[in-house]
């Protein structure tokens, strides 16, 4: 698919137009996006370049906790890795952001001040979205007031799946207008999804409705973020910049541990959307314990020496 | 007319693979080195295991070490000791192995092949007895318990011997996991036929995958990535080369590890074994407890 093919004038007049444009999107043909998917990561990538990838990863990683059992104490101890993800190394960049409940934002703040590290939360009764509206923004003024610079919100994939596409546009715009002066990631869900058709679908409705990330997954349902699911979120942002000029980003969550894996998709992200989204503006990774294999694939290639899981931080 | 079947028939030349995680994965590097007699009759193909693989065998031996050395030491006996019973079962094979890989007769190698059996059972009785004799209750002055107890040292690298192929390799590996260890094995280079039978006598016991983890190829090679691995807490050096030895000593100094030493000479593997090597992987925790809370 190309931006020449995708006329995006109308297509929100209302949602009769609404859905005829996500209709008239182009297939995906599947068996080609995987192997597509499956092409890009059989490059090999090797010292400079191995460390150039993994530094930038470092600095695109959200580092995540979103459990019930989440306590200040642990927010303390995530903020201070998210500074110095190696502490015994000043030259090793910090993360992009942590990203939380909205609870717990303000702890966070305080102990991110000044460190350039945004703070992110999820919102709109994540990770199922199954509130009302009300609730939902009430969800996300709460934490927009704590202090969040970004807001993961969760879509209703039931009212997607079952085609009311207008409901899913209102309520990312509703919540867009409500989020500011934060960024919006939109939380799709792909696991959910069912269809790669659908996941183009639900990238360019994120877009429209004014989503400044479109992100694969809650991470609390398999499967999550994959490399064909990857590859069409890439190629939605692509052509969205290509018809109306303004970048939006990716964020993959989910299921991906190693920094192999890392290394694959910002190939993908350089041969699929370009190089300017090899910036963490534009694409994060979504994680807690990939950041731990980054961090020791890069002192592998500092001191020539296979690490260990005994000289991270256990989080 | 009668027709020579045999003479018909193609040779099915094996070319083997590495045991990883319970499974047979070809080398990473696709590398492979033919292994003959000392003869120089041709026998099979090795995998020519990189540093890659060792690094994965690491991380298999570390995924396996909760569960092995969580398991009941009784357990772990049982497990050992039907390892024993599986080479029991093809014990002719391995006879025809150590004849091959060591030049020797097949009654000395038939020799061998019980010694190494027996050695297994050995070691799996004592899985559960070798806490009573290296640990103990400590007297001490003051209302404690106060006890010692042995434990695992963690994923242990083991460089097998070169020359004793399978009695050798076997008295070097039943200690180290019969102490509740994980293990990553490089195998004698130029004998590695009894070792690759062995691992597909472990994969079909009910040793858990991981536990044990097998790399052939050059030693000189691999040792040094083992030796240095931050995620290894000991080594056993017995198949190093004389000149390699101090440099792996050196970069196994790095992160501390727990060097048992080569032998000076060739030592006779079938003497009793005693619990040296036993307890040359084990750390003694012990605990001061109160008494009468």
């Amino acid at each position: 698919m190309t931006a020449a093919n995708v006329e995006i004038d109308g297509a929100v007049r209302d949602a009769t137009s609404l859905r005829a444009f996500l209709h008239g999107l182009p297939g995906v043909d599947e068996v080609g996006a995987n192997a597509r998917a499956a092409g890009l990561a059989t490059r090999s990538i090797k010292k400079a370049s191995k460390v150039w990838a993994l530094e930038t990863a470092i600095g695109m990683v959200d580092l995540t906790t979103l459990e019930g059992a989440d306590t200040a104490g642990k927010i303390r101890g995530l903020c201070a890795k998210a500074r110095r993800p190696e502490p015994s190394d000043p030259t090793c960049p910090p993360v992009a952001a942590v990203c939380i409940y909205p609870d717990l934002v303000a702890a966070a703040r305080e102990h991110l001040a000044g460190s350039g590290v945004a703070v992110a939360s999820v919102a709109t009764a994540f990770p199922s979205g199954r509130a009302s509206l009300s609730t939902k923004l009430a969800d996300v003024r709460d934490a927009v007031a704590a202090g969040a610079d970004e807001i993961d919100m969760v879509i209703d994939r039931g009212a997607f799946l079952s085609g009311h596409y207008q409901r899913v546009y209102d309520e990312i715009a509703a919540v867009r207008e409500r989020c500011d002066p934060a960024r919006l990631k939109v939380i799709l869900e792909t696991g959910e999804l069912c269809t790669l058709d659908n996941v183009r679908r639900a990238s360019w409705l994120a877009l429209l409705a004014g989503g400044d990330f479109v992100k694969t997954s809650t991470g609390k349902v398999s499967p999550a973020a994959t490399p064909p699911v990857a590859l069409v979120m890439l190629q939605a942002v692509r052509d969205f910049a290509a018809a109306t000029g303004d970048r939006r980003g990716v964020k993959l969550a989910g299921g991906i541990r190693s920094a192999k894996e890392a290394v694959r998709y910002l190939v993908m992200v350089k041969e699929v959307a370009g190089d300017a989204w090899l910036d963490p503006a534009l694409f994060r990774f979504g994680a807690s314990s990939l950041l731990n294999d980054l961090l020791m694939q890069r002192s592998k290639e500092a001191t020539g020496v296979y690490s260990g899981a005994d000289y991270v931080s256990i989080d | 007319m009668r027709t020579d079947r045999r003479a018909e028939r193609v040779d099915v030349r094996k070319t083997y693979k590495l045991y990883v995680g319970g499974a047979f994965p070809r080398s990473e590097s696709g590398r492979s080195y033919p292994i003959s007699t000392p003869r120089g009759r041709f026998l099979a193909n090795a995998a020519r295991g990189s540093r890659k693989d060792a690094r994965d065998a690491v991380v298999a031996a570390r995924k396996a070490l909760a569960g092995w050395s969580g398991a009941t030491a009784y357990n772990r006996g049982q497990v050992l000791y039907r390892v024993a019973e599986m080479l029991e079962g093809r014990r002719d094979q391995f006879v025809a192995e150590v004849v091959d890989s060591e030049g020797t007769t097949a009654r000395r190698a038939e020799s061998t092949v019980d010694a190494a059996i027996d050695r297994w059972v050995w070691y799996a009785g004592w899985t559960d007895k070798i806490a009573q004799v290296a640990g103990g209750t400590n007297p001490v002055a003051g209302p404690y318990f106060d006890f010692s107890i042995p434990e695992p040292t963690g994923v242990v690298a083991i460089l097998a011997p070169q020359e004793s192929s399978l009695l050798g390799l076997v008295s070097v590996v039943a200690p180290v996991i019969a102490g509740g260890n994980t293990s990553v094995v490089v195998a004698s280079e130029d004998r590695p036929l009894p070792a690759i039978s062995l691992a597909e006598v472990l994969a079909t016991s009910d040793l858990p995958g991981g536990v044990v983890n097998l790399l052939t190829g050059a030693t000189a090679e691999i040792a040094p990535w083992l030796a240095s691995h931050m995620d290894i807490g000991g080594i056993d050096l017995c198949g190093a080369s004389a000149g390699q030895r101090v440099e792996l000593e050196r970069l196994a100094a790095g992160t501390v590890k727990r060097v048992a030493r080569a032998p000076e000479s060739t030592p006779d593997w079938s003497a009793d074994p005693g619990t040296g090597r036993l307890r040359r992987f084990l750390e003694t925790k012990t605990v001061w407890h109160p008494i009468g809370i």
